[in-house]
């Protein structure tokens, strides 16, 4: 059924379809509508789930772990700071390989304070083992709960699905609300192989020697690996059931483009009537979309990129004394590979929340398209001087 | 992936669970050699308290019922002198071990 | 595509207002977008709403700058605010005015005016208070008049979804407003 919906309630709704069976959470702006559907939900009987009011995000994530270690699909949502203040827990969830799916409204840090989008938020958690998931409207948000549950519990590692500050979680546009019964069948009860459970009992999270704990990062990478995989099949396997198919990635008009543009999440949304618009306008270029940013699409990004002309990435995002973040992981996928490597120009733009619109976007793709190669390894867009 | 045997070899990632979880239960896991002074309780001046059962770390006291004292489990007592310290009149003994 | 701005004030319902009539041009399949300008919103404070109705899927996800059409759901705004900054050549103006179309002779030279006494007729419905009337339903009426984005069917359906409390009387509203909505000459 097609509903207008807010991304925020395209969260609650994907999390109900999953038949999450606890939800810990606090509230933060953006993300509190998120959570306060959630709630109304559980209060009247649609969702039967426990909801637990916590003191912090830290708790949050604490709760969430404890009732997913337990055998239970469990869910929490939140934003920035909050993110911040849940980042020993992000550790934790990920270490303990629990398929906990959380939705993260990216929304930059303070200070100065502000509730807008931008990505540091999330990067900032790039290396605690969870998988990223970049939305870029309020069907893919639905869709990559549903799906988040799916992969996760195949392969034992979080899923954050993560969709930006207003722009999406305070927009409403019409969104295909699957049947639950649909939904079932898609997505089968979660059946932990090992968990809490005083039948065997077991011992979690105690000390590892330096004899053991290097094999459970090395396991942790393996699952990364595969989860590559398995994102693609039941990307496909979803495709076939509910006519929408997700991957890593998602290239829009990039067949015959000299310039590749690199974008993520509602930048990348924008972006493609750009590519429109130029394409119009004779001009050969394309767009690559990274839809999951862990675990990276080296093989996909190098597929896609090599022997083209120019390639130009616009973060919504910066990693202080080095570049933007996107810009540096598609450099660093690319160093090993074989064959010829485009000139790439990094551009920053949109931080805490200005807009990119479709003229900030052409006029990036325009500078790069009239330079032979980038002046610096930052391009600032639109920082006014 | 439950394992029962007392004793657990592991080779490397392959047969490790995926969780940092114990293959089984810690009950596999006896403490007891770890233990050099060994905690023995002077039953004739036991008072019952119960204390020592409390503050055990192992939960290697076992309650059996209010009219006994209790009986330290030297399979898992790590010897670690906590009852004696924590006993209010003193009827528990760390002894050395025989070697 | 077309592009609506609503001005109004925080607390009159302009972002409910933009979300009853994007999920109204939805159930007639077309592909809609509706947002509030992100931040905080204060009561009284001037606010915009943003709504994008199309044929087909929408991808710009950037605020509006350039609108098709903007709404006015309060008359005071045109002393404060430019309400056509951006406004396309042509576009409509729906304000919420008991004055006719034909006085507003400035904006007549570049675009179209509407008017429709929206306050009234939420007065009138017992929408709101006397001092502030809730006059979001009301305009919805004229909005689809005018511009003819969705059924008078299909507005009733948005209006349940967004405006569940007291939906008959600010259904009543719109129905009143569609037929009361004054149109100025065609510029
Ligand atoms: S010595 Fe320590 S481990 Fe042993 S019984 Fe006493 S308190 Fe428990
Ligand atoms: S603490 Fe001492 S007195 Fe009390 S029960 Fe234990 S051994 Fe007996």
């Amino acid at each position: 059924m097609k509903k207008v919906i807010l991304g925020d309630h395209a969260v609650s709704y994907g999390a109900l379809l999953s038949r999450v069976q606890t939800i810990a959470a606090y509230p933060i702006t953006p993300q509190t509508l998120i959570v306060e559907r959630l709630s109304e939900m559980t209060a009247n009987g649609e969702l039967k789930a426990i909801f637990t009011k916590v003191e912090s995000e830290h708790s949050a994530m604490a709760s969430t772990i404890g009732s997913s270690a337990s055998g239970a699909r469990a869910f929490t949502a939140t934003s920035a700071q909050g993110l911040a203040l849940m980042h020993e827990m992000l550790h934790w969830a990920a270490g303990a390989r629990l398929p906990i799916v959380m939705a993260n409204v990216n929304r930059a840090m303070a200070p100065g304070w502000t509730i807008w989008t931008d990505q540091n938020d999330s990067l900032s958690a790039r290396d605690v083992g969870w998988m990223q998931i970049y939305c870029q409207d309020n069907q893919e948000v639905l869709d990559s709960i549903i799906l988040g549950y799916k992969v996760s519990e195949q392969v034992n590692l979080p899923t954050m699905v993560i969709l930006d500050a207003f722009v999406l979680s305070h927009t409403a546009e019409g969104v295909d609300v699957p049947d639950i019964e649909d939904v079932d069948k898609f997505l089968p009860p979660y059946k932990p192989e090992i968990k809490m459970d005083i039948n065997d009992p077991r011992s979690f999270g105690a000390l590892t020697s330096p004899d053991v704990y290097m094999e459970f990062r090395y396991k942790m990478q393996q699952a990364m690996d595969k989860a590559k995989e398995v994102i693609v099949e039941e990307g496909k396997k979803f495709g076939d059931m509910f006519g929408r198919k997700y991957g890593l990635v998602e290239e829009y008009k990039t067949e015959d483009a000299d310039t590749i543009l690199i974008a993520s999440a509602t930048v990348a949304s924008t972006a493609k009537a750009v590519i429109d618009e130029m394409r119009e306008a004779g001009l050969k270029v394309g767009l690559l979309r990274i839809r999951v940013f862990r675990p990276f699409p080296t093989e996909e990004v190098i597929r896609v990129l090599n022997g083209r002309k120019k390639v130009v990435v616009i973060d919504r995002n910066i990693s202080f004394g080095k570049t933007g973040i996107f810009f540096d992981e598609v450099k660093g996928a690319f160093y090993n590979s074989e064959g010829n490597k485009p000139p790439m120009f990094g551009y920053i733009a949109g931080l805490g929340g200005r807009d990119v619109t479709p003229k900030v976007i052409k006029e990036i793709m325009e500078d790069a398209i009239k330079k032979d190669k980038p002046e610096s390894e930052i391009l600032w867009k639109g920082v006014k001087l | 992936m439950k394992h029962d045997d007392k004793d657990i070899k592991i080779k490397g990632a392959s047969d490790m669970p995926e969780m940092p979880a114990s293959l089984g239960s810690m009950a596999h896991n006896k403490t007891a050699s770890w233990r050099n002074l060994k905690p023995v309780i002077d039953e004739s001046k036991c008072i019952k308290c119960f204390i020592c059962w409390k503050f055990c770390p192992d939960a290697a006291i076992d309650f059996i019922d209010e009219n006994t004292p209790p009986k330290i489990n030297y399979d898992y007592c790590k010897g670690c002198g906590i009852c004696a310290h924590e006993c209010p009149v003193k009827c528990i003994e760390m002894v050395e071990e025989e070697r | 595509m077309i592009e609506i701005l609503i001005h109004g004030r925080g607390g009159q319902g302009g972002v409910k207002a933009s979300l009853a009539l994007a999920s109204a041009a939805s159930k007639a399949g077309k592909y809609v977008q509706s947002f509030p300008e992100f931040g905080v919103e204060r009561r009284g404070a001037p606010i915009k709403a943003f709504t994008r109705i199309s044929d087909d899927p929408i991808v710009v996800r950037s605020k509006i700058y350039n609108p098709d059409h903007v709404v006015v759901l309060d008359p005071t705004l045109l002393h404060s605010i430019d309400v056509t900054e951006g406004l396309k050549e042509g576009g409509w103006i729906i304000i919420n005015t008991e004055k006719s179309p034909d006085s507003f002779t400035e904006f007549a030279k570049r675009f179209k005016v509407a008017t429709v006494n929206a306050t009234k007729i939420a007065v009138d419905n017992n929408l709101g208070s006397k001092a502030a009337p809730i006059v979001n339903t009301a305009i919805l009426g004229a909005i689809i008049r005018v511009l003819n984005v969705a059924s008078k069917e299909d507005l009733e359906k948005g209006i349940k979804e967004f405006v569940p409390v007291k939906a008959e009387a600010n259904i009543k509203a719109a129905y009143e407003a569609y037929d009361q909505v004054k149109l100025g000459k065609e510029a």
